[in-house]
C-alpha cells in the first residue's frame, strides 16, 4: 500500500507532518506493509493536507485531513473521500506541463523522476548543437515568468554570443510577490526539473556554473533544493560531465536575506556578489555583464523549469497553447480571500472572472468579490467590471495592469481600497533600495498624500496622480516604477473609497 | 550591556571555521553572515573587523551590507521569534486584524522584543502560503489558516 502525504510548505503549515506521523503509527499498529511518500502538493491548497492512497494503481484523494482521519482513510471509509485525484475538476481543467510531476512524485527520488519523464528533455537537448537549443527556446515562444515577460530564447542568444572565460546561469527564486508560490511549489515538489532546466540553459549559452537565489522565507525549498543538488552530483547529472557528455555544469543554492528588491535581477546579482542589494543601472545588461561582471542568464524558476518541457514535447507543441503573443501555459496562483485557492496551470487566455469565480469558487468569506490584485505588490487591482480580461501579457497591459508572476489575490467587499493603495506606497518605502529618488522619497510622500486624502483633503488626489506619474517615469526599476499600478488602479476603479473619507470628515 | 568588540576565543574559533568554509565561494559575504547569525543568533559588531580582514573589504561596506538586509540582526532576538505575514493575500483574509490581536496577546509590538526576552514579533512580507492565509512562522515552523484561536495557542506556547 502506498500513501502520499505532502511535505510541501503549505501542507506542512496546515499540519501534514502530524498526518504523516499518524499514517506511520497506524501502519505499525496494524502491521501494514505501507510505503509513505512525502510528495509535493497537487496544488489544491484548500484541501491540504491532501492524503492520497494508491489502490489498484489509482490515487484516491482525502482532504483536508487531520491525524484523526487517518484510520478511516486507511480503511477506505473516511467521510473526507474525494474520489480519484485525477478526476477532480480542479485537476481535469488544467494543462499541467511545467507542473506535470509536482505532487505526483517523491521530489528527491531520481528513479521516480526518470520514470515520469524526467531527463528526457535534457537527453534530447544534449543531442543538439547549442545554437539549436537556443533556437528551440525562441521557437517555443517562452517568455520570462518572473514578471517582465522578456522572450527567454532571445536572452539566451545574447549570452550565447557573448565571449567570456566564464558565464553563469542564475535562477531567480526570490519570489517576493504576495499571492505567489509557484516557484516554491516547484522547488519543493520537483527540484530535479529546475536543475534540468538550468543545465540545458548552461549548455545552450556555454555556462558551466549556476546559482539558485532562494528567499530566506522558504526554508523547505532551500532544504529540498540543496538535497537535490547533492543527489544530482552523485547521479552524474551535475559535475564535470553532465550525464557522461562533454559538458560540465554545477550549481549552488544561495539564500536571500529578506529584501524584496533583491528579486529585481541586478539587485539580485549584487546580493549574490555579497553586496547591498541595490539596483544597477542598465545597460550593461546582465546578459553581457552580470554576476561578477560575466555574461549571465537570469531567469525565473518557472521559465527555467519550463525549458525541459520544450525539449521533451517539442517547441511547436508548447507554442500551440496560449493566446496572441503569450504562448504556452501559465501556472496561476489563486490566493487571498478565495474558496478554492492553489496552483492552477493553464494555457494563457483564460478570463480573470472565470479564474476567480469558476476555478476559485468566489470568496472564502462568501461575500461579494470587490477587487482582485494580479501580479503582486506592483500589480493593479481589478474590479469585477474588468473580469473579461484574458490572462495574457498584452491584455493586462492594456487594462493598465500586469500579469507579473501570475499571483491572483482576491478581496471581498470589506476591503478598503484606500488602505490597499496606502499599503502599496508603504511597502515601496520599506523595500526601496534607496538608489533613486522617485522611489525612495516618492513612496514616503505617497503615504503622506494618501493620509491627507483619508482625512478628507480631496485637493491631494491630483497630487497623488502627479506623484505616481513621477515615480513611473523616473524610477530606476519597477519597484518605484510599478507601485503606481496598485495605487492608481485603486483610485481609478474604486473612487468611492477615496471619497468616503471626506464624507466622514465633513 | 557592554559592547564586546573582541570575540571570546570560542566564538572566534566558530567565526574562523565559518570563514574557512566559505573561502572558495564566489561572493561569500551573505553565506557567511547567514552562518554567523545561525551560530550566534545575531551578527555581533565584533565580527566585522574579522570579516573585513578575511575578505579584504572596507568596514563601511560590511556594515552597509549587514544593515541593508532585514534578516540580519544587530541584537539578539527574544527566545522565540514570531513572524507574521503582513502582505496582501494575508490582509485579504483579515491579517491586519489578526496582527493587532497578536500584538495584544504577545504583549509586544512589531519589530520589538518583550522586556522579559520571551518573544520578538516581526512582520514578514509573504511566506508563500497565500492560498492558506493568514500565515506566520513561529521559531521556523510555518503555520497557515491562522485565526484568533491559533494566535492564542501560539502566545501560550511562546510565553510559557
Ligand atoms: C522589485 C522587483 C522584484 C522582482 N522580483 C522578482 C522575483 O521575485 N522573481 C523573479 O523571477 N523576477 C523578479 N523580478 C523580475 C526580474 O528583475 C527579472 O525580470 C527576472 O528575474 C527575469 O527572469 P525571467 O525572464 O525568466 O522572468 C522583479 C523585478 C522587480 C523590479
Ligand atoms: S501574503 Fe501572506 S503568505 Fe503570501
Amino acid at each position: 500500500m502506498k500513501v502520499y502525504v505532502p511535505a510541501d510548505a503549505a501542507a506542512r503549515a496546515l499540519g501534514s507532518d502530524d498526518v504523516a506521523a499518524a499514517v506511520q503509527a497506524e501502519a505499525t499498529r496494524r502491521g501494514l506493509d505501507l510505503t509513505l511518500v512525502r510528495n509535493g502538493s497537487r496544488g489544491m491548497v484548500w484541501l491540504e493536507p491532501l492524503v492520497e492512497v494508491e489502490r489498484d494503481g489509482v490515487r484516491l484523494a482525502y482532504g483536508p485531513a487531520t491525524a484523526a482521519d487517518v484510520a478511516a482513510i486507511l480503511d477506505g471509509t473516511s467521510a473526507k473521500a474525494l474520489g480519484p485525484t485525477d478526476d477532480l475538476p480542479w485537476m481535469k481543467k488544467q494543462t499541467r506541463l511545467t507542473f506535470a510531476r509536482v505532487g505526483l512524485i517523491d521530489p528527491l527520488d531520481m528513479a521516480h523522476y526518470r520514470a515520469e519523464g524526467g531527463l528526457v528533455g535534457l537527453e534530447r537537448a544534449l543531442a543538439l548543437p547549442p545554437t539549436e537549443i537556443v533556437q528551440a527556446v525562441i521557437d517555443s515562444g517562452l517568455r520570462g515568468r518572473g514578471g517582465a515577460g522578456f522572450p527567454t530564447g532571445i536572452k539566451w542568444k545574447t549570452v550565447a554570443e557573448a565571449k567570456a572565460d566564464q558565464k553563469y546561469i542564475v535562477c531567480n527564486a526570490d519570489e517576493g510577490d504576495s499571492g505567489t508560490f509557484a516557484d516554491r511549489m516547484l522547488m519543493e515538489g520537483d527540484p530535479f526539473h529546475l536543475i534540468e532546466g538550468m543545465i540545458i540553459a548552461g549548455i545552450a549559452v556555454g555556462a558551466t556554473r549556476g546559482y539558485v537565489y532562494i528567499r530566506s522565507e522558504y526554508p523547505d525549498a532551500i532544504r529540498v533544493m540543496r538535497a537535490a543538488v547533492g543527489i544530482g552530483r552523485k547521479a552524474g547529472l551535475l559535475g564535470p560531465s553532465v550525464l557522461g557528455s562533454a559538458y560540465a555544469f554545477d550549481m549552488e543554492i544561495r539564500v536571500g536575506a529578506g529584501a524584496y528588491v533583491c528579486g529585481e535581477e541586478t539587485s539580485l546579482l549584487n546580493s549574490l556578489e555579497g553586496k547591498r542589494g541595490v539596483v544597477r543601472a542598465k545597460p550593461p545588461l546582465p546578459a553581457l555583464e552580470g554576476f561578477l561582471g560575466k555574461p549571465t542568464v537570469v531567469n525565473n524558476v518557472i521559465s527555467l523549469a519550463t525549458v525541459p518541457v520544450i525539449f521533451e514535447k517539442g517547441a511547436a507543441f508548447y507554442r500551440d497553447f496560449g493566446l496572441g503573443r503569450s504562448r504556452g501555459t501559465i501556472p496561476l496562483q489563486i490566493a487571498g480571500n478565495v474558496r478554492h485557492g492553489g496552483l492552477f496551470e493553464v494555457a494563457f487566455g483564460m478570463g480573470l472572472g472565470e479564474i476567480v469565480n469558476d476555478i476559485g469558487g468566489g470568496t472564502a468569506s462568501g461575500r461579494p468579490v470587490k477587487a482582485v490584485q494580479v501580479g503582486g505588490p506592483l500589480g493593479a487591482y481589478f474590479p469585477s467590471s474588468l473580469f473579461d480580461t484574458p490572462t495574457c501579457y498584452e491584455s493586462f497591459a492594456s487594462a493598465e495592469g500586469l500579469i507579473g508572476h501570475a499571483g491572483i489575490v482576491v478581496f471581498d467587499d470589506t476591503a478598503d481600497m484606500l488602505k490597499q493603495a496606502r499599503f502599496a506606497m508603504e511597502f515601496c518605502a520599506i523595500e526601496s533600495c534607496g538608489k533613486c529618488t522617485p522611489c525612495r522619497i516618492g513612496a514616503v510622500r505617497g503615504v503622506e498624500t494618501i493620509d491627507r486624502i483619508a482625512r478628507g483633503d480631496t485637493a491631494a488626489i491630483p497630487l497623488l496622480t502627479d506623484l505616481c506619474n513621477t515615480m513611473k517615469a523616473g524610477s530606476l526599476c519597477a519597484l518605484g516604477g510599478f507601485t503606481p499600478y496598485p495605487v492608481m488602479s485603486a483610485l481609478t476603479h474604486f473612487p468611492d473609497d477615496f471619497a468616503r473619507a471626506k464624507e466622514a470628515a465633513e | 550591556m557592554p559592547v564586546a568588540d573582541v570575540l571570546e576565543p570560542h566564538a572566534r574559533q566558530t567565526l574562523d571555521d565559518i570563514l574557512r568554509a566559505h573561502a572558495a565561494d564566489e561572493g561569500p559575504l551573505l553565506p557567511i553572515l547567514h552562518d554567523i547569525q545561525a551560530a550566534f543568533g545575531h551578527v555581533p559588531q565584533a565580527v566585522v573587523p574579522v570579516i573585513v580582514e578575511a575578505l579584504n573589504l572596507g568596514k563601511a561596506e560590511v556594515h552597509g551590507v549587514i544593515s541593508f538586509y532585514h534578516d540580519f540582526r544587530a541584537e539578539p532576538a527574544g527566545r522565540s521569534v514570531v513572524k507574521l505575514c503582513r502582505a496582501e493575500a494575508c490582509q485579504a483574509m483579515g491579517g491586519d486584524h489578526l496582527a493587532h490581536h497578536a500584538e495584544r496577546k504577545l504583549g509586544v509590538g512589531f519589530h520589538e522584543t518583550r522586556a522579559d526576552g520571551k518573544v520578538t514579533l516581526e512582520p514578514v512580507y509573504c511566506l508563500g502560503l497565500c492560498a492558506c492565509a493568514p500565515a506566520a512562522m513561529v521559531n521556523g515552523r510555518l503555520v497557515g489558516r491562522l485565526d484568533e484561536a491559533a494566535v492564542d495557542r501560539i502566545a501560550t506556547e511562546v510565553l510559557a
